[in-house]
């Protein structure tokens, strides 16, 4: 039975968020001040004092993007918590973000810490969009990065023409996916674009990294997130009803590896991939739960196709039939479920809400299954929350109702 | 002959390259102007980029062999401007090394109209100066007689 399945012993009891801020926006503040003010936010809205917390689970190796660092020491000494009993953080990038809620769950449930803060802050001082090029040359990067990949999309666009080659997908898939998600975003109060996007834009955009075009990428934002986890019975007691961690899965196998560090992954069902499948199945199976039963899917979209891969990854439709899938109005949200169907990324996502490498997505998730969502899903008792396609590990979390 | 703008490669002095132990040899043969991977010494299975253990037996035994610089386009992209450089376009590919199979390189197309360039285009190796006095594996569209 889906309402009672999975681990649920650990819960989402607070979410905080800055303002979200366009590239740029923030360069008079600094990483702490940023990650400090979301800490707080998330602290207050589950009624806890900063003070209570004990644990940082981060991810991304506790980068702030992929440039400055979050110091856990900084943090704690600055914000006043008392005594820090866990600090960890998932290795890779974006890819963990789903996946540091299941870390925050694996120091509560082993008993290192009680309330456990999950913070990402991001400014843009390097610009994320061509970090590839900016960044020095390594060993390994001198094999990707002389070529003009400048940034994650320009490397991910090889994977979306691989999959056009193999399963006739269209641009008008793509196309989709940014329409439909800035259609989520036109009654969010944060979203950086309100406005609808239409096909003759999309079309007549510039091209970036062909066939990836302008509104395939998401956004470059700047701002924080901070999410708090505690057991499920201490989160009872607190101001927010309790979001249950039903299941949180990270990893990824060898033939996916350094994904698009080295493009050497063997065949065409996992080249032309998000490489998630193998998480998705685990996750699934602690959950105890199929992709029929999930309610809402927040799916990390850094960019349109990964989108795509990964519904087919998540098993909302079989591999190779994404484009079909989502060209039949199957992501589109609608308040009440339709069979068949999979409302994604209901809060503007990161292409048309804001880019906080995929903690919005969580926060969205908790809005959802607390009832209290801006394009709520009616009764929506289980929510997936995805982390960004890239090297290992990538990761996926299923959130619930509690009792 | 179309007017359309052909493919290039980064100007030498945008582009920096690192070796380590490993991937040094591929660096020091592409500045002979050859192109070799590394074949397994154990079972004989190629890899790229070069990496210190074979991934199917975990040997660090390694027979650098010496290719043909033919390859095959598994896919591509068309890349439209880099920082500080607005106007360049560059077709940045992933290949197939039909001589080293399981092996795959990512590069550039140049000298080709990107429109040209398409999955399964056959490509032969070529060398372009990069800083430090390093040559970078590229490639060209293969003569269609060779190919």
């Amino acid at each position: 039975m889906a309402r009672d399945a999975g681990a649920r012993d650990v819960a989402i009891a607070g979410i905080g968020a800055t303002p979200y801020y366009r590239r740029g926006e923030t360069a008079g503040q600094s990483i702490t001040r940023l990650a400090g003010e979301a800490i707080l936010a998330a602290c207050a809205d589950a009624g806890l004092s900063v003070t209570e917390v004990d644990g940082l689970a981060f991810y991304s190796l506790a980068r702030a993007g992929y440039g400055e660092q979050m110091e856990a020491g900084e943090l704690v000494e600055t914000l006043g918590i008392r005594e820090l009993k866990f600090s960890a953080a998932l290795t890779g990038g974006g890819g963990g973000s789903a996946g540091a809620i299941g870390l925050a769950r694996a120091a509560i449930v082993a008993g290192d810490a009680s309330v456990v803060v999950t913070v990402m802050a991001l400014q843009q001082r390097t610009r994320l969009g061509t970090v590839v090029a900016s960044k020095a040359a390594t060993p390994a990067s001198s094999f990707v990065q002389p070529f003009g990949l400048a940034g994650p999309g320009h490397l991910m666009s090889l994977l979306a023409r691989r999959h056009m080659h193999v399963y006739g997908t269209t641009r008008d898939a793509f196309a989709e996916i940014a329409i439909s998600t800035r259609q989520n975003a036109l009654s969010r109060p944060k979203a950086a674009y309100r406005e609808p996007l239409t096909r003759e834009q999309y079309f007549s955009a510039r091209m970036i990294a062909d066939p990836l075009c302008l509104y395939d990428f998401c956004l470059e934002s700047e701002g924080a997130v901070a999410i708090v986890t505690a057991s499920v019975e201490r989160a009872r007691d607190l101001r927010q009803p309790p979001v249950p961690v039903v299941a949180a899965a990270h990893g990824g196998t060898r033939e996916w590896g350094r994904a698009f560090s080295w493009f050497g992954m063997p065949d065409d069902e996992t080249f032309a991939s998000s490489g998630s499948k193998p998480i998705a199945g685990r996750l699934y199976q602690r959950a105890g739960v199929t992709p029929q039963d999930i309610d809402v899917a927040l799916i990390y979209d850094h960019f349109t196709p990964m989108v795509l891969m990964q519904l087919e990854d998540y098993g909302f439709c079989e591999k190779g039939e994404g484009g079909p899938f989502v060209l039949s109005g199957a992501i589109r949200y609608t308040p009440e479920r339709r069979p068949g169907a999979i409302p994604v990324n209901t809060h503007g996502g990161q292409l048309s809400e804001a880019y906080i490498i995929g903690a919005t997505h969580i926060v969205e998730g908790v809005e959802q299954l607390r009832g209290t969502a801006v394009n709520q899903v009616a009764g929506a008792e289980l929510a997936l929350v995805t982390g960004g396609p890239s090297a290992i590990p990538n990761s996926g979390l299923i959130l619930g109702r509690d009792r | 002959m179309s007017t359309a703008t052909l493919a290039t490669a980064l100007p030498a002095d945008v582009v920096t390259i690192r070796t380590d132990p490993s991937t040094e040899p591929f660096w020091q043969a592409a500045r002979e102007r050859r192109l070799v991977a590394p074949r397994c010494g154990n079972c004989g299975a190629f890899r790229l980029p070069p990496t210190p253990f074979c991934p199917h037996c975990q040997s660090t035994a390694v027979d650098w062999t010496e290719l043909s610089g033919r390859a095959t386009v598994y896919t591509y992209t068309v890349v439209n401007g880099y920082p500080g450089l607005p106007d360049i376009t560059l077709v940045p590919v992933v290949v197939d090394l039909p001589d080293a199979p399981g092996a795959r390189l990512v590069s550039n197309v140049v000298g080709a109209d990107p429109a040209e360039v398409r999955i399964g285009t056959e490509l032969t190796v070529d060398f372009h100066p990069v800083s430090d006095g390093w040559l970078l594996p590229v490639f060209r569209v293969a003569d269609r007689e060779q190919a």
